[in-house]
């Protein structure tokens, strides 16, 4: 599989703390990279520069072998961070149809009454964003991140503060997604859920990668495993 | 693959990415202008603050001065400008404020969204925005100043929509530079005021002019040209600069 994220002795600086040091990692295309790592680690400043919303100081980034600040990467990439990314005044239908028309999408109506039913918010949609609960914005954000059948998935936590219906519905677009051969990279601190899903894992500490590898079954047994064996403070 | 990019390409080739490009950024300026309006229009959050402080200045200079109809002729421009100028600070501020809750300028900047048509798309909404401030205090201004000010109405809907272009291409630069700022509402109008002074001239000279009855004279004129000179290198700077201003 040719790699579809390239970061090479990637460098970030805020001010002079090194947020990210060194970082070299390969992503190919097709699998997903779960990157794990406690508050603090460097996880958040990573997935950014992969959705070129941050510019870094050295090294290099490639995106299906583009700047990732390129049109062609960006078209093909679906970004969920830690904000939900809708606007309260608009209602369901008004956000996703302004995020389909700004991915030029051909049959807008349509894709956007089709997310609207998957994600259960048809009856809604006319509702301000404003009035709904946490769930029903958290299943419009996963809606306007993978309207566009996006062939890079970047997701910041996603399973943070998903309620159950929501996780289900999470993991069976990733799961979509896979088998449609899009490539997913998501930080979590969930590791059960993540791990079920990940074909690879990198595993960041204090801006460093620690680990990265396959998704082994040991992993799964026992999730907490990577943390013990490769972080300083292990399992601490 | 973005226009001019390889030596094989021929020029109608170019000419057709060109083009291509320049109408999908155009139609994702319009989505951007669009869905703006759309929250102000249901939140009206800058339109009243705009239009309340346009009016009540207005009001408050008729009172204060009680000027004669000469005299308002020579102030008349003048005074309509700086307030339009001090009521589009107030569009201004709201313009890329309005991205913050939620993390939706991330969610705008890693879509297929290209930063100039952002800017672009913000600069349509605060123009729209700022041309109906300025229509109801024009109606303001020729009632409480007793002015007519429609005896040239083409020409002065020129001077209009060309220096209100202007203020909010500027207006919308400026914004999205200073929108993850703590004081961005002191700072804009501190940066953005001295860089209109030329603009604010020639449409004060422009607008004097018009109100005077009189056909305009031909250094007058030039002022018009310092207006389109004014609106196509901004214009051309928000378009080039978009990308560094919005992710760097």
């Amino acid at each position: 599989m040719p790699d579809a994220i390239i970061l090479e002795h990637v460098w970030k600086f805020y001010g002079d703390y090194a947020a990210l040091r060194d970082y070299t990692l390969p992503v190919s295309a097709g699998s997903c990279c779960a990157l794990l790592g406690r508050n603090g680690a460097g996880k958040t400043t990573l997935l950014r520069i992969l959705a070129g919303l941050s510019p870094f100081q050295r090294g290099s980034v490639r995106v299906f072998g583009e700047q990732p600040r390129s049109d062609k990467a960006r078209r093909q990439l679906g970004f969920l961070g830690h904000g939900i990314g809708v606007y309260e005044d608009l209602s369901a239908r008004e956000n996703l149809r302004f995020f389909a028309q700004v991915a030029s999408l051909r049959d807008t109506g349509a894709t956007v009454e089709s997310w609207l039913e998957r994600v259960g918010l048809a009856r809604v949609a006319e509702m301000p964003v404003r009035q709904f609960s946490r769930g029903m914005r958290q299943r419009l954000a996963l809606a306007r991140t993978f309207l566009h059948n996006p062939g890079l998935l970047i997701l910041d936590e996603p399973f943070t503060s998903l309620d159950d219906r929501a996780i289900a519905m999470l993991s069976e677009l990733l799961t979509e997604a896979r088998a449609r051969g899009a490539t997913i990279v998501l930080s979590t601190h969930q590791l059960r859920e993540a791990l079920a899903i990940a074909t690879h894992v990198a595993l960041i500490e204090n801006g460093r990668l620690r680990y990265a590898g396959e998704r082994t079954e040991e992993m799964l047994n026992d999730p907490g495993l990577l943390y013990r064996l490769h972080t300083e403070l292990g399992g601490a | 693959m973005t226009p001019g990019c390889c030596t094989g390409c021929t020029p109608n080739w170019v000419a057709r990415e060109h083009r291509l490009f320049a109408m999908r950024t155009l139609r994702q300026a319009i989505s951007v202008a669009r869905k703006d309006l759309a929250i102000e229009f249901r939140t009206k959050e800058s339109l009243n603050a705009a239009g309340a402080f346009a009016i009540v200045i207005l009001l408050l200079f008729s009172f204060a001065f009680d000027p004669a109809a000469e005299a308002v002729r020579e102030i008349g421009g003048g005074l309509l400008w700086l307030v339009f100028a001090f009521a589009g600070a107030l569009v201004f501020n709201r313009g890329f404020a309005r991205e913050l809750p939620n993390e939706c300028l991330d969610a705008l900047l890693s879509s297929p969204l290209s930063a100039s048509s952002l800017l672009i798309g913000k600069a349509m909404a605060s123009f729209v925005l700022l041309l109906g401030v300025e229509a109801v205090s024009l109606a303001v201004f020729g009632i409480f100043y007793d002015m007519r000010w429609w005896i040239q109405p083409w020409q002065l809907a020129a001077v209009f929509v060309l220096a209100t272009w202007g203020i909010a291409t500027l207006g919308a630069v400026f914004g999205a530079l200073t929108v993850n700022l703590r004081l961005r509402e002191l700072m804009l109008p501190i940066i953005i005021y001295p860089l209109l002074i030329p603009l604010l001239i020639a449409a004060i000279e422009l607008t004097n002019g018009l109100f005077s009855a009189e056909p305009l004279k031909p250094d007058q004129l030039l002022w018009g040209r310092v207006l389109i000179v004014f609106d196509i290198v901004f214009t051309a700077l928000a378009l080039a600069l978009a990308e560094t201003i919005l992710v760097n």
